[in-house]
């Protein structure tokens, strides 16, 4: 497949994946507060959610938000960088660097959680 | 008010609670990473945030933080990449950062006055 040359660039897929990880922390924000908002009805009540949070298919879920959530983090970052710093092309370091902390968080929670 | 002062505006707000949220998230981030060591349970975030005005504290302004930030960022999606009109964008934002704040400030507060059972 080929890709048109303004999207095959670091800084475009960047910019993806700043809009789509906002976009999904957004749609998961309100299930999130309702969660914590178990807290309410009583410890049983949280515990039993959490107790179906152990599946395998929502522990992976897991690791992709905290992921999603490290990489919008180090992609605002980075952004902030731009606008208020500087315009340079080193920003691409920026990038790279960003991907990579976003795995290692990524990463660091899925290895304390299995 | 104009066009572009609203839109200046935004874009203010939206760094603003960009730069409140960053050191807010990095603190998010490290506590998960901590808090699932040792499997997580309502147990554990019960006894770490309830009654604790500086959990508290520091979630209200997480929660104030989150309201102001991902509205604006929905709206410059909306704005930017579908054709729903400016009045409906800006209903939507409006309406997700009351949902944030009431949903977010419930859970806030549920767990800073939950207690643990047994």
């Amino acid at each position: 497949m080929k890709i048109a040359g303004h999207r095959n660039h670091a800084h475009y897929w960047a910019f993806i994946l700043h809009r789509a990880s906002g976009l999904l922390l957004a749609i998961f924000l309100p299930a999130h507060f309702y969660v914590l908002g178990l807290a309410i009805e009583g410890e049983a009540a949280m515990d039993g959610f959490i107790r179906w949070t152990d599946a395998p298919l929502v522990k992976g879920a897991e690791v992709i938000l905290v992921i999603l959530l490290a990489a919008h983090l180090t992609g605002g970052l980075r952004l902030m960088a731009l606008e208020f710093i500087s315009t340079s092309e080193s920003s691409k370091t920026a990038v790279a660097v960003g991907a990579g902390i976003s795995l290692a968080v990524g990463l660091a929670f899925l290895f304390n959680v299995v | 008010m104009s066009n572009a002062r609203v839109e200046t505006k935004l874009w203010v707000w939206q760094r603003l609670s960009a730069a409140v949220l960053a050191v807010c998230v990095i603190i998010h981030l490290v506590v998960i990473v901590y808090a699932v060591q040792d499997g997580l349970s309502a147990a554990e975030i019960i006894s770490r945030v309830s009654g604790n005005f500086l959990w508290l504290a520091f979630y209200s302004v997480f929660v104030i933080a989150i309201a102001v930030h991902a509205p604006i960022g929905i709206r410059t999606i909306l704005k930017e990449m579908t054709s729903v009109g400016p009045g409906a964008t800006h209903m939507i934002m409006a309406t997700f950062s009351l949902i944030i704040l009431a949903m977010g400030f419930r859970a806030v507060i549920g767990l800073f006055n939950a207690s643990i059972i047994g």
